[in-house]
């Protein structure tokens, strides 16, 4: 097992970044190229909430993402220090009107994109991890 | 890659072009230009997606933010999208049973002469 962290600052500036150092990661640990939009869409929403979270709460502390080669799967962790409630996964029920608020959108894109995921809501912040099928030998033969 | 926005109107439509990526940075340009175009009275919208590279929920928000404005002027935003990577972002969110999802300006722009 092998792992890359990252910490970035809480700004939206950085979640491209973000996003880009994740899919060449997921492209080393031999994640499908098919799939390889997903892990990046997936891990924008996770780091663009984080960020959004941080910049309520606690715009000063840096944002934690690990990326780990791990039995076969490509996982990813997103981690905040922003307080959070529980948060359920929401597909929007569109009947031709609006929904009023998209809250949780974000989430949702994330259950929707990986098959694996959890998301671990606490006081002390939220823990988002994600994973996808991938070749070895992965990271650690970089 | 930024984001590159454009727009012009051809009769009753306002075609806003959009290129590049439209997500949690990007995306308050794309509000401000929907918002801007609302209030100078352009009710009716096509937002041409064929060259957005990336899309997340804070974009989704801008768009849908969009549509509840214009709806409020009895007005329309549609999308022109054929890329299936960024179709799938609107399948998974169940948004494709809220926009008109069209695969050429040239297709939405007959539907909309035809819903005049």
């Amino acid at each position: 097992m092998a792992t890359v962290e990252l910490t970035f600052s809480a700004l939206p500036a950085h979640v491209r970044t973000a996003r880009l150092v994740a899919t060449a990661i997921a492209r080393r640990t031999g994640v499908a190229e098919a799939i390889l939009d997903e892990v990046r869409l997936a891990v924008g929403e996770a780091c663009s909430r984080a960020v959004e979270a941080h910049r309520l709460h606690c715009p000063g502390e840096p944002v934690r993402i690990e990326l780990r080669d791990d039995a076969g799967r490509f996982e990813v962790t997103v981690t905040d220090a922003a307080p959070s409630e529980d948060v359920t996964p929401q597909v929007l029920e569109a009947n031709g009107s609006l929904m009023p608020e998209i809250d949780n959108l974000g989430i949702a894109v994330i259950a929707g994109l990986a098959d694996d995921v959890e998301v671990l809501p606490g006081p002390k912040g939220m823990r988002i991890r994600m994973s996808w099928p991938a070749s070895s030998p992965g990271i650690a033969a970089l | 890659m930024d984001l590159k926005l454009d727009h012009h109107s051809e009769d009753n439509l306002t075609i806003v072009d959009v290129e590049g990526e439209i997500d949690v940075y990007t995306a308050p340009r794309l509000r401000e230009l929907l918002i801007d175009l609302v209030n100078k009275g352009n009710f009716h919208l096509l937002v041409n997606m064929e060259k957005v590279d990336f899309l997340d929920s804070t974009g989704l928000g801008v768009l849908v933010g969009g549509l509840k404005r214009v709806r409020a002027h009895d007005g329309s935003l549609e999308l022109v999208c054929t890329q299936e990577r960024i179709l799938k972002i609107f399948r998974i969110t169940g948004l494709t049973k809220v926009f008109g999802i069209y695969a050429s300006v040239e297709e939405a722009k007959e539907a909309h002469g035809r819903d005049k």
